[in-house]
């Protein structure tokens, strides 16, 4: 029973940081009100009214969000590679080269298809 | 920290088919990025159906060279016979969709302009294409070789996210009705993904079964590791779950009609043949492999299934409209089918025998779904395809090549002898009797006979009825759609006279059975 005496205890702190972080901001917190500040989600998109079937919401987003997915991959396949390159030897270095080929397609495809013009 | 880590071992030349087709895909993707617009198409279609055939002709020369007798990849992919002859039957139907696939009339220019707005318009003056079907059909392909070779649940996984993905875009890019064709990959998606979280939760529960997702250690676990049933069944019947989506078996039917018709029928060609040969590869390796050691548990499960996927199909098909709907509920019967063989098993013979069978009926079917879908493509009116059933009334009158090569599709879907599809019938269902199942071939039986009423009423709507004054006209084919109808049709004829030789070569192909 005592090994899960830290997890009660991470719980109980998660939970009082929570708590005292919600309840302590109203009191600490600047309040400059204003109308987007009110919005429901405060996200940019105005909740209401809304357009008739939904209207058209910019797609730009969407694409960053897809290439940050990308390069976040990566990232999680370069750190640990970066932490053992050494024990991994020839074979580690050449299929990472490979991998972060395959990616470096990706990036060209929507480079040259005009992915990364914002406008 | 100190030591190095011993490299995996990997057998590139047993790999290579699946590594051609995914090089190629590659390729395929820089072609989009650097090829000007006007010769992206020009460059696609060499190198995808190149790439196929060198695939295929690697695949036949490991086979020649000797089929190796353990797992490749330190125990990942399995290049066994059975997934060499799978992986053969794939590219060849896949070659085959791709020459299907080449008219481009069937996808859209703009696949994000919203249907009937300015864009679209816009999409259709300046003649745009969407030439990445190329490659998203070879990503596609690459992942229904792996999925069938893989001899660990993970590479599983992976093999079916990668068939799958592009088979959702490419299910949403249909020119005409769209409306339909987007609901058709909304629909796929929300379910595939459904389905493929299911496979993926029954690989966590039996790693924790097991301690391992390789299916042959899965398989050893099974006689050692006690008082852990609940992480067996539970996972086990998570992952059959998955797979018995992919198939299109009832109760996880729901999906096929919808996306079956609303995809371009190019792609549901490809769908039809490919992706059921590579599930069902891969169905009977966790089952045989993985799980082989519990056949007595899953065994009455599969029973069941199967007796439901066939009574659903047939019965449901009857009531059909739409001939891709129709030929959907079809290929749902026919996973049935096709499951009465998988739980055939018993002696190692008893085993060849189902193999044999399965495989044989595997290439029957996938050459004349994708010679009917063809069909499909070139009966249109003024809306595009004409799919209600009503419009192919008189058909035989008016064009009486395409109406009795159709029918001959129809006569071999419903297992007439002199077609592909006896044989593939027989040489399961002979399987399923040796193996004890007799009841199931008999309902196997009576569904086919149900299935052959629904088949002939389409014959005799085309032949015996008078054509509508605004019937629907046969487009003069172009040269792909016309090899594809010629070839389906060649090969449901000889598989239906000369059925040996290539039943010789599956049983040889399964003599081996799954490595392990």
């Amino acid at each position: 029973m005592e090994l899960y005496v830290p997890i009660l205890v991470l719980a109980v702190l998660a939970a009082g940081f929570a708590v005292f972080s919600v309840g302590i901001a109203p009191f600490t917190g600047p309040k400059r009100w204003n109308r987007a500040k009110l919005d429901a989600y405060e996200c940019g998109i105005e909740p209401t009214p809304q357009p008739v079937g939904g209207g058209r919401f910019p797609l730009k987003y969407m694409i960053t969000a897809m290439l940050f997915i990308v390069f976040d991959i990566e990232i999680i396949f370069l750190y640990p590679w970066a932490v053992a390159f050494d024990r991994l030897g020839v074979f580690g270095l050449v299929e990472m080269v490979l991998f972060i080929v395959t990616v470096l397609v990706a990036y060209a495809y929507v480079w040259r298809r005009r992915g990364l013009d914002w406008d | 920290m100190n030591g190095t880590i011993e490299a995996p071992t990997i057998e590139y030349a047993l790999l290579a088919p699946m590594l051609v087709v995914f090089g190629a895909a590659i390729v395929g993707v820089l072609v989009e990025a650097f090829a000007p617009r006007y010769l992206r198409s020009a460059i696609h279609l060499p190198l995808t159906l190149l790439s196929l055939a060198g695939a295929f002709a690697l695949a036949v020369w490991q086979a020649l060279k000797g089929v190796p007798t353990k797992p490749a990849a330190m125990g990942a992919v399995a290049v066994d016979g059975p997934a060499l002859f799978i992986w053969g039957t794939i590219l060849v139907l896949a070659f085959v969709s791709v020459l299907l696939i080449k008219d481009e009339e069937h996808f859209v220019g703009s696949a994000a302009a919203l249907p009937g707005s300015a864009e679209e318009e816009q999409s259709l003056v300046e003649r745009a294409a969407h030439t990445e079907v190329y490659p998203l059909l070879l990503f596609a392909v690459g992942g229904m070789l792996l999925f069938p070779a893989a001899n660990d649940l993970l590479v599983a996984f992976v093999a079916l996210e990668v068939m799958s993905l592009p088979l959702y875009l490419l299910c949403g890019l249909a020119r005409r009705r769209r409306l339909l064709s987007q609901e058709a990959a909304v629909k796929y998606f929300l379910l595939g993904a459904f389905s493929s979280a299911f496979f993926l939760y029954g690989t966590a529960l039996l790693y924790g079964y097991a301690g391992s997702v390789d299916l042959a250690k899965i398989n050893l676990a099974l006689g050692s590791v006690g008082g852990q049933d609940t992480l067996l069944y539970i996972g086990a019947a998570m992952l059959g779950v998955g797979l018995l989506f992919k198939i299109g078996a009832a109760p996880f039917q729901a999906w096929k009609p919808d996306v079956y018709q609303g995809s371009p029928t190019p792609i549901t060609a490809l769908m039809a043949s490919g992706t059921l040969v590579a599930a069902f590869g891969a169905l009977l390796r966790v089952f045989w492999v993985g799980l082989g050691g519990l056949d007595w548990d899953w065994r009455p499960v599969f029973y069941g299934v199967a007796i439901l996927t066939m009574v659903v199909g047939a019965i449901l098909a009857i009531t059909q409209t739409d001939i891709k709907r129709m030929l959907a509920y079809s290929s749902i019967a026919h996973g049935g089918f096709l499951l009465v063989g998988v739980i055939a098993t018993g002696s190692a013979a008893q085993n060849t025998a189902a193999l044999s069978g399965l495989l044989f009926y595997l290439v029957a079917y996938g050459f004349t779904t994708v010679g009917a879908f063809a069909v499909v493509t070139m009966v249109r009116d003024a809306g595009g395809e004409a799919w209600h059933l009503s419009r192919w009334a008189g058909l035989g009158k008016r064009s009486p090549l395409l109406a009795g090569t159709f029918a001959f599709f129809l006569l071999a879907f419903a297992g007439i002898p002199l077609t592909s599809g006896f044989f593939g019938k027989y040489a399961v269902f002979q399987a399923a009797v040796s193996g004890g199942a007799l009841p199931l071939v008999i309902v196997g039986v009576v569904a086919s006979a149900v299935a052959a009423f629904f088949y002939v009423r389409v014959i005799v709507l085309m032949f015996f009825s008078d054509p509508a004054a605004d019937g629907p006209s046969v487009v003069l084919p172009s040269r792909g759609t016309a090899a594809v109808v010629g070839i389906a049709a060649l090969a449901t004829v000889v598989l239906g006279v000369f059925p040996q030789p290539l039943l010789d070569l599956a049983h040889s192909a399964a003599q081996s059975l799954f490595v392990r």
